[in-house]
């Protein structure tokens, strides 16, 4: 087992590799992404190795970027797309959400779109404008999509391959104030280490994973909500509560019979994403607990995440962001039931 | 000019034109350079631009009755862009492929994507489906501009496939794209034209400008000739009589033949006039005048075929006779088979929308079938 300790971006970049060096129909495209690795240089070096033809550096239009990826996909290819930031997404929401999302149904499944559209997403970097947003609810909510974030570079490292090998396409976000995060990453995981010529399954772009046991109350993050999800275990821990901790990982699918078992043990949860609460994840995610879960539940679903505003400056983000005193206090709030 | 205040730019910018609307050549030597291209251009193939364009009109008239007669809840009509679609498609060859809007039924029938089936989208029955690999013609899109970047994207696609520039004709291949003067307003195509541009694409744009966007004309669309929008990002441009189907198909064979041979994108525009509605559900007597439309009128694209024929002495009543029955017989059948098209499986909506299991689609899936079985169980114990 080639284990290594890597930082999350870094595991992005070693899976990039990975499914360029397996397959020849795989491209990356984006903005800056050629000699200059990208703005956060995830994709450092692969221009070198893998020439402009296959990392190609695209004039600087993001509807351009999806629109001409879908036509590369509709011949065969594996685009893969980078969004330089979260906030730059929307000129390419029309090309996601009313073509590559629909294609595989108009053609009645006669064509299929795997394009991935790689998305930097979430705050705490200290950024300017449009630079810290959380879109995926936007997405999830058309169907067609896959949406997807790893919150460690292990999974990073495999989600983002099974997410190019698989024939949906699939929107990947990556907690960006995690990118220098490191972990243990198997770099012979994944459909494209292994050299599996064809992949079939896609587990960890459909499933939820218990990332810590517990029976208090169980506390669901994805992405970059699932360290401060850890973090706030380990110190309710410390007063005698046991938090179940579940990484989400899908968005588009939700694994809910993890969720369920779950909640049914412990009867108490909460939620917790940098996105804006209302209509955001963790909205489905209370509706359909508190439907499948109603008597276990020993109080209301609770969720903690960004408020009904646009992403604050950066000096004031921090309140913004559901930090650890928030998330405690929804603890709390629970457990108060 | 005055007299036609809704052509603003049609007099002041060079427009290739081979053939006279009374059907007489042009001789302006200033286009002998596209007289020569279809030199080869005898009796025989105006008999099939003819037959092409006989069919695509008929095809219009029959749709556009299934849909006053509510077996098709709309249609799009193309009557008077006859010569701009089948000029153009006739100058693609096999290896080709096309992207088209949702106007070019005449594209698509010489194609030989079946019409009746272009018409599931109209009936509701499906979201238009075709085989696009049987034929190389993409689905409709319906979002204005959208697919002139899956075009630019599969050009782009054809490239890295290296068939572009190894001087087989067989398999030298490249995109042909079809757009509205609509369309050039979206910026969509202004990124299609740059992404072209840039990568050198082999995709040839083809813009029919139809004077109407629904029901905004030319002058509240653009200010600048159409022509004009290839030159500023470095792609050769080209404006024509769209209702010359020779004209149009001279511009078309050269500007795919250099897509094909590793010349880059070109931009055309076609200019044309949609007779009809945008769509049945439209009124152009809302917004637009008889005299306009008497004004095209006398450059009806069919007309002038026909006129060309019997200039050429290739045009007899026979032949007249045998197209009009085989439009019938088209007619006849296309009516039969919309009457004939039922609604799909309710459950239908729940397929394709993903390749692979996707757990919220199979749950509602399950649960309306479920729904469904109830349902028809309770009423059966009534």
């Amino acid at each position: 087992m080639a284990e290594q300790r890597i930082p999350l971006a870094k595991a992005i970049n070693a899976a990039l590799e990975a499914a360029l060096s397996a397959d020849p129909k795989v491209l990356l495209m984006g903005e800056d992404i050629g000699p200059l690795g990208g703005v956060f240089r995830v994709t450092a070096d692969l221009a070198t190795k893998f020439g402009e033809d296959r990392v190609v550096d695209t004039p600087l239009a993001e509807s351009g970027i999806v629109g001409t990826a879908i036509g590369l996909a509709l011949r065969g290819y594996r685009p893969v797309c980078e969004i330089q930031f979260d906030g730059f997404i929307f000129p390419a929401f029309d090309q996601i959400t009313t073509q590559l999302a629909k294609l595989h149904a108009r053609s009645r499944g006669r064509l299929t779109v795997p394009v991935v559209i790689r998305v930097p997403y979430g705050g705490g970097i200290g950024a300017v404008e449009h630079h810290s947003e959380s879109p995926e609810a936007l997405f999830a909510h058309t169907a067609g999509l896959r949406v997807v974030s790893p919150a460690n570079p292990a999974d990073a490292f495999v989600m983002l391959q099974e997410a190019i090998a698989c024939p949906d396409p699939v929107l990947f976000f990556e907690p960006k104030g995690q990118y220098w995060a490191k972990g243990d990453v198997d770099l012979s995981a994944g459909p494209y280490a292994t050299g599996q010529s064809v992949a079939t399954q896609f587990d960890t772009l459909n499933t939820a994973k218990v990332v810590r046991e517990g029976t208090d109350v169980t506390l669901i993050g994805y992405g970059p909500t699932v360290v401060t999800a850890l973090k706030v275990a380990q110190s309710a821990a410390a007063e005698g509560t046991s938090i179940e901790v579940i990484d989400l990982r899908a968005i588009s699918p939700i694994d809910f019979p993890t969720l369920i078992e779950s909640v049914q043990k412990t009867g108490r949860c909460v939620v917790v994403h940098e996105a804006p609460v209302f209509f955001g994840a963790g909205a489905e995610i209370a509706a359909r607990l508190t439907q499948e879960c109603f008597y276990h539940l020993e109080a209301p679903v609770a969720r903690v995440g960004g408020f009904h505003t646009p992403y604050p400056p950066a000096k004031i983000e921090h309140d913004y962001l559901p930090g650890l005193e928030r998330v405690m206090d929804a603890i709390d709030s629970v457990l108060a039931y | 000019m005055a007299e036609t205040p809704w052509l603003p730019h049609n007099e002041a910018e060079p427009t290739v034109q081979l053939v006279l609307p009374d059907g007489s050549e042009n001789t302006d030597t200033q286009w002998d350079h596209y007289r020569n291209l279809v030199k080869d251009v005898d009796a025989a193939t105006w008999r099939t631009w003819y037959r092409d364009m006989a069919l695509m009109r008929r095809f219009d008239e029959e749709a556009t009755a299934l849909q006053r007669t509510g077996e098709l809840a709309l249609f799009t009509q193309a009557r008077g862009q006859e010569a701009a679609q089948i000029g153009s498609v006739h100058a693609t060859r096999a290896q080709d492929w096309i992207f088209p809007a949702y106007r070019e039924h005449g594209v698509l029938q010489v194609r030989g994507v079946p019409l009746k089936e272009e018409l599931h989208l109209f009936r509701g029955v499906d979201h238009g489906g075709w085989d696009t690999e049987k034929h190389h013609v993409h689905l409709n899109t319906l979002v204005i501009s959208a697919h002139t970047l899956h075009a630019t994207g599969y050009a782009m696609g054809i490239q890295r496939d290296g068939l572009v520039a190894t001087g087989d004709p067989d398999t030298d291949a490249a995109v042909m794209v079809y757009f509205g003067d609509g369309a050039t307003s979206e910026g969509d195509t202004s990124e299609a034209l740059n992404f072209a541009a840039v990568n050198q694409a082999p995709v040839v744009f083809f813009c029919q400008n139809n004077q109407w966007a629904i029901s905004v004309p030319g002058t509240r669309q653009y200010r600048g000739p159409l022509v004009r929008r290839g030159a500023g990002f470095g792609v050769p441009c080209v404006r024509v009589d769209g209702n010359d189907v020779l004209a149009v198909h001279a511009v078309t064979r050269e500007a795919m033949e250099r897509a094909r041979n590793g010349g880059g994108p070109t931009f055309i525009e076609a200019v044309t006039f949609r007779q009809g509605a945008h769509t049945t559900s439209d009124d152009p007597t809302r917004y637009r005048g008889t005299d306009e439309e008497q004004y095209w009128s006398q450059r009806d694209p069919v007309e002038r075929v026909v006129a060309r024929l019997r200039a050429m002495g290739a045009w007899d009543e026979r032949f007249h006779t045998e197209v009009t029955h085989e439009a019938d017989e088209f007619a006849a059948e296309l009516r039969t088979y919309v009457r004939s098209l039922g609604r799909p499986a309710s459950s239908a909506m729940f397929d394709h929308v993903y390749a692979t299991p996707h757990a919220i689609n199979q749950t509602e899936r399950d649960w309306f079938a479920g729904f469904e079985r109830d349902l028809a169980d309770g009423e059966g114990g009534h």
